[in-house]
Order: C-alpha cells, then sequence, then structure tokens
C-alpha cells in the first residue's frame, strides 16, 4: 500500500503532498523534512529505495524536482519506480505551462491515478478525460 | 469587496516570499480575506477559496475553519463546486471529525448522479476516507455500481469495496455475487481494480481464498494474453504490456498458490513463460521478473522452477543497475531460510556487494551475509565481515559487531580463533558494541581455561595504546583483574609472553581509573580489578592499599561504596580477603538472552553477603497457625502430607491447615507472611501447569484495627537467581476490622528450583501517620518452589 506521495524541489520546500494513511499535521513537517534529507544526499548512483522507519522510500528526480513515495513491505519497489514514471509523463502531457501553479488540477490527476494508496488507472488517456471534462465546464 | 485572487496569483505571490515571517504575513492576510468571505456566505467565489485553502494546508497552516465550507461545496449542483469540495473533504477532513458524517448523504444522493464524473467522485472520497458507519450505510450502492457496465466506473467501485471491507469486515459476503464476472472485463482498468478486490478477499478470508481458488485458470489466461499480444499502444510501458497488470495478477497468483497443489502447478508454465520471455533491459521487465521470483519460492513450484528464479537473481546481482541489485538482495534475504544452498552459490557476489557505496545495498548484503555463515565458510566469512566493520558507518557497526559475536558463538573453528575475532571487533569498534555483550564476553573468557594467559596478554597489549573504548577496556580491566598473575609471571604459550612488572599493570589500571574518558561502569571494573591483584600479586599490596583508600573518598558513590567496602577488608577482615577474592569458578553457559545470572564483578560481595547469612531456621515470626498448634499442644505432628518431608513449624502449620479443612485446591498450603499492628499479609500458593519454575502468589492484606489503612503499597525482594514479576493490587486502601482486603498477584521465576526467600516492604497510612516496615519472608512450604 502507498502510504504517501511528495513532490519536493531541492531546497527542501514541499510542492505537493498526499498521504494515504493518516498522520498528525505538526508531525508531516518533521516527516517530510527527514525524507528530504536522505533523498538529497544520496549521489546519482546509488539506489532509488531508501529505507525509512518501518517503509520504504522510492524516489526519483526530475530536473529540480524530486517525487517521493513512500510505501510498506507488500508493495513490488520498482513498480512502483515506473508508476512514478508514468504520473510524469500524464502531467507532462497536460501541462503546457509549469506544474505547480494549478495544484488542484495535479491532485485530481492523483485521483484519478492512485486510490486510498492503490493503484486506478494507468492509462495517459483515461486519466485526462475527467479533466477535460471540468475545464470545458469550468470554461462554459 | 474585490473579487478574490485565483490560487495561481496566491501561489505565485507567496512563491516570491524571502523569509519565512514573510510568508506567514502573506497567509495570514488570505486567511482573513477567506476568512470574511466565507462569512459572506458568498456562492461564487467559494471554490477558489477553498482551493487556496488547501495550498495553505499543504504548507503546513491551520485550515478547520475551510471544513464546513467543503460541505457547501460539495451539496452544490456545480461540478467545479463539487470537484473542490470533494477534494477539500480528502484533505482536511478524516473520521477524527463529527463534521464528516454530514457527509453521508451528498455522497448517497452523488452516487446515483446522472453524471458518471459526479458519481465516480463519491466513489473516489468514500474510498478514501469513509467511516465505518458511512460504509455501511452506502455499502448497497457501490455494490450495485461494481455491477454496472461503465468500466469508469466499475474500477473506482472495486477499489470503494476495498475500502468498505477494510473498515466493515463482515460486509465482505455482499460483494461475492458482484464478483462473478470482473474478469471477463476486457478494460484493463477494471481488470486491476478486480485484481485488486480479489487479493483483499483473499487475504482476509481463508473460505474466500478457497472459493476463489477456481478462478487460477482464467487469471493465467488473462496474463498469457498480455504476454503474447502483440504492440498495444493504450498500455504500453517501454515495449511490454500493461506491467501493472501483470504484477498485480502475479501477486494474486501467489497468494492463491500457496499451500495449494493443484494451483500451483496449474502456475507453473505461465510462471516459467514469464520469466524466460520478459525483456531485461529495462526496469519495467525487471519490475516483472521480480513478482514473479517472489511468486515461485512462495507457491509450492517445482524445483527446475525454483532454480530457474534462484539464477535470475544471481543475474540481478551482476546487474549494473543499483535498484535491480537491491531488489535482489532484498529477494535473496527472503529464501535463504527455504533454499539455502541455492543462495549459498551466489556467496562471493554478496561479500562483494559489502563494497558497494550505497548504503541501503551495505545494509542488505550485511544481513545476507551473516545468514549465509556456516560451518564451511566461517573463517572466509569473518574476515570479510571484520573488514566491512573497519570500513563502514557507524550506524551498521553496532549490528554488524553483534551479528560477528553471534556467528562466532556458534561456528567458531576454534578457542583461540573466537577469541582473536572477539579482539578484533573489540579494538576496531570497540565503542559501538552494545553493552550486553560485555558480560557475554567475559563469560566465553573464563570459559576457555587455556587460553586465559594468551587473553590477557593480548587485552593488555590493546589497552596499553588507547583506553578510550569503554567496553574493550572493561573486559580488559575484568580479565587483568582475574588473570593478572598469569600476565606478570609470562607462561603465554600461543604467543611470545611479554615481560611485564606488577607496578605496569596498576599503571595501567590507574590510568584507567582517572582518566575522563572513563564512564562510571568502567572505573568499578578497574577499582575491583585493582583491588583482586592484591591477592594475586606480591610486592605491590600497599600501593594498592593506597589506591583503594583514595577512593574511599570520591564523589562517585558507587566508587565510593566499593572503595570504603575494600578498605574494610584490608583493615578489619584480612583473613577473608583471599577466600573473598579468589578465582571465579567457570560459569554456567546460559542462552544469550536468558536472565542474567553472569554477575558482573561487583556480585562478588553480593553472593559473598547471601552466603554468609545463616539458613533460614525453622523459627519463623509467630503466625496463626503456630499460635492453633500452641493450644492444640503439641509443635510435633507428624506431617501428613506424604510427599512433604519431616520439616519445622511451617509445613506444620500448612498441614493443620489441610487438617481443617483443605482451603486451596493446589495443595500448597498457604501462609502468612506478615501479621504485625493490625495489618496481616497471606500468601496463597499456584504453580503454573505450564512452566514449572513459575510460582504464583497471590496476597490478601487484611486490617483488623479499627481505622482503614490507606496508601498501601506492597513491595517485594528476592535473591539474585530468582525473577519477580509484580502485577497492579487491587487497591490501596485497606478498609478496618477485616471488612476487605487488598489482593495482588505475583510471579516468581525459580529456574535452579532454590529454596524461595523474599524480602518485603510495605509503607501505608494508618491513624494519620506514615507507616513503614521491612519483614523477611522465609516460611515459604516446599511446595511452592520445589
Amino acid at each position: 500500500m502507498i502510504k504517501f506521495f511528495l513532490m519536493v524541489n531541492k531546497q527542501g520546500q514541499t510542492r505537493l503532498s498526499r498521504y494515504y494513511e493518516h498522520v498528525e499535521i505538526n508531525k508531516r513537517a518533521m516527516l517530510e523534512a527527514e525524507v528530504i534529507k536522505s533523498c538529497l544526499s544520496r549521489s546519482k548512483d546509488e539506489c532509488s529505495f531508501v529505507e525509512y522507519k518501518d517503509f520504504k522510500l522510492v524516489y526519483r528526480q526530475y530536473a529540480a524536482l524530486f517525487i517521493v513515495v513512500g510505501i510498506d513491505q507488500t508493495e513490488n519497489e520498482m513498480a512502483v519506480y515506473e508508476l512514478i514514471h508514468n504520473f510524469v509523463e500524464v502531467l507532462d502531457k497536460y501541462f503546457s505551462r509549469v506544474i505547480m501553479f494549478n495544484l488542484d488540477r495535479v491532485h485530481i490527476i492523483l485521483d484519478e491515478m492512485v486510490l486510498n494508496g492503490c493503484i486506478v488507472e494507468t492509462n495517459r488517456n483515461r486519466i485526462l478525460a475527467p479533466l477535460f471534462v471540468l475545464d470545458k465546464v469550468a470554461e462554459g | 469587496m474585490p473579487a478574490p485572487i485565483r490560487l495561481r496569483e496566491l501561489i505565485r505571490t507567496i512563491r516570491t516570499a524571502r523569509t519565512q515571517a514573510e510568508e506567514r504575513e502573506m497567509i495570514q492576510k488570505e486567511c482573513a480575506a477567506i476568512r470574511s468571505s466565507f462569512r459572506e456566505e458568498d456562492n461564487t467565489y467559494r471554490c477558489r477559496n477553498v482551493a487556496k485553502l488547501l495550498y495553505m494546508h499543504m504548507l503546513g497552516y491551520p485550515a478547520h475553519f475551510g471544513q464546513l465550507e467543503c460541505l457547501k461545496l460539495i451539496a452544490s449542483q456545480k461540478f467545479t463546486d463539487k470537484r473542490i469540495g470533494y477534494l477539500g473533504a480528502m484533505l482536511l477532513l478524516d473520521e477524527r471529525q463529527d463534521v464528516h458524517l454530514l457527509m453521508t448523504n451528498c455522497i448517497k444522493n452523488d452516487l446515483n448522479h446522472s453524471t458518471q464524473y459526479v458519481q465516480g467522485l463519491a466513489l473516489c472520497t468514500l474510498g478514501c476516507m469513509g467511516s465505518s458507519e458511512m460504509c455501511r450505510d452506502l455499502a448497497g450502492e457501490v455494490e450495485k455500481l461494481l455491477k454496472t457496465s461503465n468500466s469508469y466506473l466499475r474500477k473506482k467501485a472495486a477499489l470503494c469495496a476495498v475500502h468498505v471491507i477494510r473498515k466493515v469486515p463482515e460486509l465482505m459476503e455482499m460483494f461475492l455475487p458482484a464478483t462473478k464476472n470482473l474478469l471477463n472485463e476486457k478494460n484493463h482498468g477494471v481488470l486491476h481494480t478486480s485484481v485488486v478486490l480479489l487479493t483483499e478477499m483473499c487475504e482476509r478470508s481463508p473460505d474466500m481464498l478457497a472459493h476463489f481458488r477456481k478462478l487460477v485458470p482464467q487469471l493465467v489466461r488473462i496474463l498469457k494474453n498480455l504476454i503474447m499480444s502483440g504492440y498495444s499502444p493504450e498500455h504500453d510501458v517501454s515495449g511490454i504490456s500493461d506491467p501493472f497488470l501483470q504484477v498485480r495478477i502475479l501477486r494474486l497468483l501467489r497468494i492463491l498458490g500457496r499451500n495449494d497443489d493443484d494451483s500451483s502447478e496449474a502456475m507453473n508454465d505461465i510462471l516459467a513463460q514469464v520469466a524466460t520471455n520478459t525483456e531485461t533491459s529495462k526496469n519495467v521487465g525487471n519490475a516483472i521478473l521480480y513478482e514473479t521470483v517472489l511468486t515461485i519460492m512462495d507457491i509450492k513450484s517445482e524445483s527446475g522452477l525454483r532454480v530457474l528464479a534462484i539464477n535470475i537473481l544471481g543475474r540481478f546481482l551482476l546487474n549494473n543497475d543499483k535498484n535491480i541489485r537491491y531488489v535482489a538482495l532484498t529477494s535473496l534475504l527472503k529464501t535463504v531460510q527455504t533454499d539455502h544452498n541455492a543462495v549459498q552459490r551466489h556467496r562471493s557476489t554478496i561479500v562483494d556487494c559489502l563494497k558497494d557505496l550505497d548504503v541501503s545495498i551495505k545494509r542488505r548484503a550485511m544481513e545476507l551475509s551473516f545468514a549465509l555463515v556456516n560451518g564451511n565458510n566461517v573463517r572466509g566469512m569473518m574476515k570479510e565481515l571484520l573488514y566491512f566493520l573497519d570500513s563502514c558507518e557507524p550506524e551498521f557497526k553496532a549490528d554488524c559487531a553483534s551479528g560477528i559475536f553471534l556467528a562466532a558463538e556458534k561456528y567458531a573453528p576454534s578457542k583461540r580463533w573466537h577469541i582473536d575475532t572477539i579482539m578484533r571487533v573489540l579494538t576496531t569498534a570497540g565503542s559501538y558494541v552494545r553493552d550486553d555483550a560485555v558480560p557475554n564476553l567475559i563469560q566465553l573468557i573464563t570459559n576457555s581455561v587455556e587460553m586465559h594467559a594468551y587473553t590477557v596478554q593480548r587485552l593488555y597489549k590493546a589497552i596499553l595504546g588507547d583506553y578510550s573504548q569503554q567496553p574493550l577496556v572493561q573486559v580488559a580491566s575484568w580479565c587483568i583483574g582475574e588473570y593478572g598473575d598469569l600476565l606478570v609471571s609470562g607462561q603465554c604459550e600461543e604467543e611470545e609472553p611479554i615481560q611485564v612488572t606488577e607496578d605496569e599493570v596498576l599503571d595501567i589500571l590507574e590510568s584507567v581509573l582517572i582518566s575522563n574518558m572513563s564512564a562510571s561502569v568502567t572505573r568499578g571494573y578497574a577499582l575491583t580489578a585493582i583491588m583482586k591483584l592484591s591477592t594475586r600479586f606480591t610486592c605491590t599490596v600497599n600501593r594498592i592499599k593506597k589506591v583503594v583508600s583514595i577512593y574511599g573518598s570520591s564523589i562517585d558513590v558507587e566508587l565510593q561504596q566499593r572503595a570504603v567496602e575494600y578498605n574494610a577488608l584490608f583493615k578489619k577482615y584480612d583473613h577473608m580477603r583471599p577466600a573473598l577474592l579468589e578465582r571465579m569458578p567457570v560459569m554456567e553457559k546460559v542462552t544469550t538472552n536468558g536472565p542474567a545470572e553472569i554477575v558482573q564483578t561487583n556480585g562478588e560481595t553480593e553472593t559473598a553477603v547471601l552466603e554468609t547469612k545463616p539458613p533460614p531456621s525453622g523459627l519463623q515470626p509467630a503466625n496463626q497457625a503456630n499460635d492453633l498448634l500452641d493450644l492444640l499442644g503439641g509443635s510435633d505432628i507428624t506431617p501428613v502430607i506424604p510427599t512433604a518431608p519431616t520439616r519445622e513449624p511451617p509445613s506444620a502449620g500448612g498441614e493443620l491447615l489441610d487438617l481443617l479443612g483443605d482451603l486451596n485446591l493446589t495443595g500448597i498450603p498457604s501462609i502468612t507472611a506478615y501479621n504485625k499492628n493490625g495489618l496481616k499479609i497471606d500468601f496463597t500458593f499456584e504453580r503454573s501447569n505450564t512452566n514449572p519454575s513459575v510460582t504464583v502468589i497471590t496476597i490478601q492484606a487484611s486490617n483488623s484495627t479499627e481505622l482503614d489503612m490507606t496508601d498501601f503499597v506492597f513491595q517485594a525482594a528476592v535473591p539474585k537467581t530468582f525473577q519477580l514479576q509484580l502485577l497492579s493490587p487491587s487497591s490501596s486502601v485497606i478498609p478496618a476490622f477485616n471488612s476487605g482486603t487488598i489482593t495482588q498477584v505475583i510471579k516468581v521465576l525459580n529456574p535452579q528450583k532454590q529454596q524461595l526467600r523474599m524480602r518485603i516492604k510495605l509503607t501505608y497510612n494508618h491513624k494519620g501517620s506514615a507507616m513503614q516496615d521491612l519483614a523477611e519472608v522465609n516460611n515459604f512450604p516446599p511446595q511452592s518452589w520445589q
């Protein structure tokens, strides 16, 4: 099960955070800081899986952005690695401009892909279909 | 009032803030604006405001005032409102807030909405944060949607069902009929989520597991189609068709095939096919292979398949990609118990991984190496592991040291090798060794009698140079104290004996005592060692006396106590000194986690104290049974219970109680442990059937005076060979006139079956003053501890 999904930049600022298991608000900041510290300190040729407390972190770096997913022991780490890449491709297709100014849309995309810690849909077109509808309604 | 700004402008503004304070200021201003807008019940911009609120919530600022607004948005008719409303609900609300129950009705309506996207929203939200009440109410709707033909809804309904089952396991039966033709779908999204649903049901209930076993052929067919079908643009990821679905199906097959021969047989072919046909050049292929290997190892596969799996893992180990090597090491760790020999073949590669730069890989390699050590390869493996201990990060050293000790204990080819290894660990990672290792090591050294001279010589050389590593210094001090005579006499056979004078030895021990680096415990060891040397050394006794008397005024209370006691030994009990300080006997071997039978050096004086006490005589403080005995005139009633040996009053008292009509069914007589000032404490005994060394004592405290006793605390202590566990008492007030009692349970572990003795301490308040008393209980009946 996926425990949380984070997008963090190199300076350690959280750009997106989604928790599928309840974590207290005040503990979140600390969790995010620790997670980022362990990911940032790793070099290019180290593997993308880090063990942190009782779950594993799978992370991938895209330019200045780190995407970190926390999973428990039952998940296949490499499948989650692929999921991250899938997610980035979907974002790429939808957003022509810089992602971060449309945070709500990113959340919606994430919702279409992952529900309650499980993967729902991985096909790009099917994920983006409701979003196009939403856009049309918003314009109209 | 101007229109509130859009989310993206807010984000832009916040990004320009240079300091935390500036950011906080901006946020507070915006929060105030949002709050006033909410108060005005502004419908048009509510959506925008909540979106901004969610962003601020993510940054860590409080946003609870937006919860009700989310509900209002959900209730609105516009899709854009609903969207943000549900998102807000998922992020801001959870079961702990009462507000979420208000959503139930909205969700119910939306589940039956005409637009599929709205229905999808409702399913998503329910599936993420529905509480058990909500799930119970809405399970019927979810089940209906599970049967619909709309694939968009079906896939979401499946995952929502998973959540419902997790929250309310009793409802699992309800979803059973709907699962019948879930696997007939063509849509991969539905297939994927259906497999998840089936997996969840199988994991929760063995009946479901048995029921779904018949789906194995269908799953195998689906998997086959995925592999054999050509390029399909819809699901392709780097040349492989829908790897996510493949991985999920493999996992479900694993659960279905576990412990079941027929299903495992049905899967054999497809697993072999996947294992051989999948492309390994990309990460995707490797992900599938990884899952396949895990499945093969878990089900009852034939041996050829298992060998194939381990070979795949071996290939992974040689791959350049770190991720794959990590994954391979993890899986090998899981399989090393069952397929030990196969994994041994890859031992050299695994040991090479110890030298990798990556921390995660090193940790895995270390764990796996420890699992692979056996009698044949222990020398080679130890060399590698010791080298690793030298060069690894501090976070590994403690675990590595403990692992080496365990492995050395199990497989040491010779005592000398064992001691050498321990020495090496102590000198390289001395400060990281765990505290419990020190007594274990001491015991080990005592037991290898012929190596004493060699050991003490090496330890002496080790701390000559550097005495900052506490565990090393502790072990060394203890050994020097015990075997100092061997050191000075130059008797070592194993290696070149060194010339050491008594003064040099005392020099080093004194420097340990003085040094700032030594912990208090270490100093204790050193002082006791110096003391022991007074009987083993001949010409430096005066020096030792001087040192010991100096520490009689040390600030450290522990040191001071020791020094004073040793001083007393010199002055008043000099005749007893040699006997007390003589060589320790070989200690009994205990399991590494057993109760600490090994006494530390300061235990010497304690055991002496216990032994010098006269054995408990039969003359016990008067108890009621004895009084009764006296009334009946005569204290030598022949024992009635055939098992009890002839003993003094305590057992006779017990027999009398039996004569009076057995008070306890287990046959162990109860005793009165204490009876003074109106407070009486009775002990009743029970022996555990499962563990013959455990005695359960129930104490009952009663009060015959005319005033209550309050704040009653019962404490007990037992000699070192026992272990005691006190459970909580029934209350802390003993009512007057024997109108009630306090009961408390004590569990005593007595592995050596020694005579039970107990010292009790009672504190309570009575008649306005605090009372305290100490007593010894020695009249335990033999049946309670034999």
